[in-house]
Parts: C-alpha cells; structure tokens; sequence
C-alpha cells in the first residue's frame, strides 16, 4: 500500500486543514507515527481505520485536548499544534467527540447553549439553535428534557448539534456511527452530508464504518498502526482492492466488540 | 413554647452547617477533590470580617466589613486553586485531602497569630436584639441567619440554572471531557468554583460569628458539616443543604431529651444509620458517572 499516489488535482478548493508529520503519545506508546493528510474546505474527509489506528488520538491531537510530541497542524495557514482547545473551538474547529459526551443532567437546550460557550452573539446563537432544530426536529420537541434521558441515537444528535452551535467551519466527527441501528446510521450520514453542503461545514470523520463513511465522503484516508497506509478520493477508494478486503468485507462482530472493549479499557 | 425555641435556634445552627456543606459539595461535585479546609475557610472569613469591623481592630461599618470579607474570601478561594490545588492535577485523591487538611492546620494558626486564640465576639447592630412573635421570643441573629441562608441558596439557584457560567460550571461537573471539546475552559471554572466556595464559606462564617463568639478553632465544625453533607447526599447542593439543617435540628433536641455525653454522638450516630441503610444519602443523584 502507498501514500498518496494518485491525488487528483483539486485546484478548485482551498485547504483549510495540513497536518504534517503529526506524532502524538499516550504515556510511553506512540499513537500516531508521522500523519499527514489534508482537508480541503467545503468537503467530506473521513478517516478509516480499525481500532487502535490512532484515529482518535489524530482528532484529540487535532482539536487541542491532546498535545503533540512532534509535527505541525496548520490551521488556515497558521499552526495551531498544542494550542488549548477553547482557542481552537473560537478558531473555528469543533471536535464531536466519541460515545455521545453530552452533559446528561442538563437539558437538550441547555446542552447546544453549551455548544456556544465561547460565542456571545445572543441573536446569532438563537438562529444556530432554530437551525440545529430544523436538521434535528426531534431535538426541538425534547428541548426540556434531561440529555442523559434521551437515547442513543438522540445522543448523537444532540452532540452533533452542539457541535454546531459553536459555528464551527471545520466538524471533526469521532465514529458517528457507534452504536445506532442501520437506519439511524443511514439518518445520521444524510444529515451530515446535508450540513456539509447546506452549511458548508468542512467534515472530517473518522469511522470504522467503512462503508457509510465512503459513501458521504468525498476523499479519504487508511490509517494503520498510527500511520496513514492510503490516501484517495472516496469512490476510488471503495473500488480499491485492498479496502474492499479489510474494510468493506465481512467483519467478524464478535471479535471487533472485545478489541472495542479492550481499547476502551486502556485507552480511556 | 420550648419546643419552638430549641427548633429555631437548632434551624439557625444547622443553617450555618448546611452552607459550610455547600462549600464541601461545590468543590466535590466540580473537581472531585474534597476540601477538608471548608471549616477553616468560614472561620477565616468570620476573623477577616471581624478584623474589619470590630473596634480593637479596623473598627471599619459592620456593613462594609460583610462584602469585602466575602470578597476577600472569594479571591483566597480563587487563588488557592490556581496556585495550589492546580498543581496536584492527576495526583491521587488522598494527596489532595491531605493537602487540605494541611492548610486547614495552617489556616488556624495563622488566624490565632493575627487575632489571638481567645474567643472574641463579632460586634453587629443585631447583637442582642430580639423579635417577638406572638409569645414567642427569638434572637434577631438567628432569624437573620435563616433568612440569608434561604436567599443566599436562592442565588446560588439562580445563578447555576439561569445564568451561563453556572450552567457551564455545572456542565464541566457532569462531563469534563465533553466540556474541553465545547471550548469551556474547564480549570477557570474549577478555580472560579473554588473561589464560589471561598464566599459560601465567609457568609456562613459571618453568620456563625453573629451568633456568638468566635475563636481560630471553630473550623472544626467542618467535620460536622461534612456529616452533614454525606446525610444530605454528597454530590447534591439542596442535599448538603437539607443535611446541615438536619444535624442542626437534632442537636438541641438531642441534647435536652437525652442525657449528656450521649447527645453529642447523635450527628455521627445518624450518619452511621445513613451510611449503612442509604450509603448515597437523602438527596442523592443516582447516576454513574462516566470517568
């Protein structure tokens, strides 16, 4: 497998995120061994990889709540690499993260408000808020309920509609997909991309859901072992030989859910 | 008649209790460290208040001492956290308590070198006043004690549904993680928490000291009021709240039916039957935090 062969020209649309040579620990284990990748604005970028690629930790790394060891983030233009995530969340970047962390005993509304913690345009905040409701209705009709009483695909909305309300133009999206049903993945990833065009929010996810991820995106990545192992767009990638082995094929369920276990055993 | 008169003076005492518990919890449900000083910290803010009004002192107005040494207490909070407890990040739980415990000891001597260890009185316009309803005779202190206490949790209310720094410091209280990922900058809300717990601290030390007199080694009634917060529910603001009342209901009522030398032990005897029958306390939030 090769990096980055085959990039099309994409003249058309500007970076907006470099990461270059990106390494990232926990403790003594190196997560992340030199990425590099690129997201080009206004697109879908998704992140494959199975458990323990380091994907997390390249998003962690990415939205500050993580510090690199070595490498650069440029973030339009400047390099944002260990700078604390309320200054990143303000620069526009907006990390979604894994396992719907919403705050359980606040409400729904109370959560996006959340969402806009470091904005303090009060019109403006209540315009995002409309605006999460009409992609996430069922949100609007829950808005008083406790978040830690809705379920898990609710969650999911309401984290990712949190992450909006911080006006965001760059979502770093952690496995949207865990967890929900077949049909509330397919939902999820049509509103995704809805926003994305709609919104024109950059994406960048990382899946294990191969499938789903290709499908919305429009360039991907393979990441192995803390290491980007291909690069391309995302339909060419779902036609690539290798991906359609190991990422599309059929996966054993049982023995992914015990490497999930695992890894949330260590990792968290 | 008596039976009315033990149960204000015992609301009164269990009032002060209950927001000595309040500065345990709020610290608690934010950071997860336990600040075993919250004793200490009333007994600082009652000195600091008494330093500025009485006569032997600062002989400033009673009513100017109260804000500014609820202030002062509020930035020592502050500054205690981010100058001390900041450095402990990802040290284990008892390196914390008895980090605090420490200052605690610290705090009540230097209190006893600047203002002696005699007990000395607050001087306050509502010292020896009484309010009469009907037959019934209370001290003007002890109403005032319930009052501020029932407006000062009323605040707190306000402040920590209505406003959004208190829905942020409660957010970063039930999911830190989620809170760095949204940009709230999780540490200022813990110092600014711990500053919170500083002014809770001198209101009730205010109010204690209002009551009667005050020496350095009142901050032990901390050990009281984190029975009080364990009853109540550790973790529960209206919890701490309710528990402090509790314990100080039982007290006077405890100490007139019951033969001495019993009495005493009826807080912590009410505990023991908490802690074995409901081991969350009254109030407790019943979910599981996600570490």
């Amino acid at each position: 497998m090769l990096m980055q062969e085959e990039r099309p020209a994409q003249a058309d649309t500007s970076v907006i995120l470099t990461v270059r040579n990106l390494e990232s620990y926990y403790g003594p284990i190196m997560a992340i061994r030199g990425v590099s990748l690129e997201v080009r604005e206004g697109q879908i970028v998704s992140v494959l990889g199975a458990n323990g690629a380091g994907k997390t930790t390249l998003l962690k790394t990415i939205s500050g709540v993580m510090d690199p060891e070595k490498g650069e983030i440029l973030y339009q233009g400047r390099d944002i690499a260990g700078f604390d995530p309320d200054k990143i969340v303000r620069m526009g970047i907006v990390h979604v993260p894994e396992g719907r962390e919403v705050f359980p005993l606040l409400t729904v509304e109370e959560n996006l408000k959340m969402g806009a913690y470091v904005r303090s345009d009060a019109d403006g905040i209540r315009q995002d808020q409309e605006m999460v409701y009409s992609y996430f209705p069922i949100l609007a009709e829950r808005r008083r309920q406790a978040a830690g009483t809705l379920s898990g695909g609710q969650q999911q909305m309401l984290a990712i509609g949190r992450g909006l309300m911080a006006r965001p133009k760059l979502m770093l999206l952690d496995e949207p997909s865990l967890g929900l049903s077949p049909r509330l993945v397919k939902e999820i990833f049509t509103i995704i991309r809805r926003l994305n065009r709609e919104q024109g929010v950059t994406m960048m996810l990382v899946e294990q859901n191969a499938k789903v991820a290709l499908e919305v995106a429009d360039y991907g990545y393979v990441m192995e072992l803390g290491r980007m192992v291909m690069a391309n767009d995302a339909r060419r990638l779902m036609e690539s030989k290798d991906v359609q082995e190991f990422y599309l094929g059929v996966q054993q369920e049982t023995q992914r859910g015990q490497k999930r276990w695992k890894q949330k055993k260590t990792w968290r | 008649m008596d039976v009315l008169q033990l149960f204000v003076s015992g609301l009164a005492n269990g009032c002060v209790y209950g927001l000595i518990a309040l500065g345990f919890v709020l610290i608690y449900k934010a950071t997860e460290a336990v600040n075993f000083a919250q004793g200490d910290f009333m007994m600082l803010g009652a000195f600091i208040c008494l330093g500025l009004t009485n006569p032997q002192f600062m002989d400033l107005p009673f009513w100017f001492s109260v804000p500014v040494a609820i202030l002062i207490m509020g930035v020592f909070g502050y500054l205690v956290d981010m100058v001390v407890l900041r450095r402990m990040f990802g040290q284990s739980q008892v390196a914390v308590i008895i980090l605090t415990i420490a200052l605690g000891f610290v705090l009540r001597f230097a209190a006893g070198v600047i203002w002696g260890h005699e007990p000395i009185s607050l001087r306050t316009p509502m010292a020896g006043e009484y309010v009469r309803f009907g037959g019934l005779v209370l001290g003007l202190s002890e109403v005032m004690v319930i009052i501020v206490t029932f407006l000062l949790t009323l605040v707190l209310y306000v402040y920590f549904n209505r406003t959004k720094l208190g829905v942020a410091m409660q957010a970063a209280s039930q999911n830190q993680l989620a809170a760095y990922y949204m940009g709230i900058p999780v540490k200022r809300l813990h110092s600014l928490i711990w500053g919170l717990a500083g002014m809770v601290a001198a209101v009730a030390g205010i109010l204690f000291a209002s009551k009667g007199s005050i020496e350095p080694s009142i901050g032990l009634l901390g050990i009281k009021a984190f029975a009080a917060a364990v009853i109540g529910g550790f973790g529960s603001l209206p919890g701490a709240l309710l528990g402090g009342i509790i314990v100080g209901l039982i007290e006077p009522f405890a100490s007139y039916y019951i033969a001495a030398g019993y009495s005493q032990i009826t807080p912590y005897l009410l505990l023991f039957l908490i802690l074995v029958f409901r081991p969350h306390g009254i109030l407790a939030q019943i979910h599981s935090k996600k570490v």
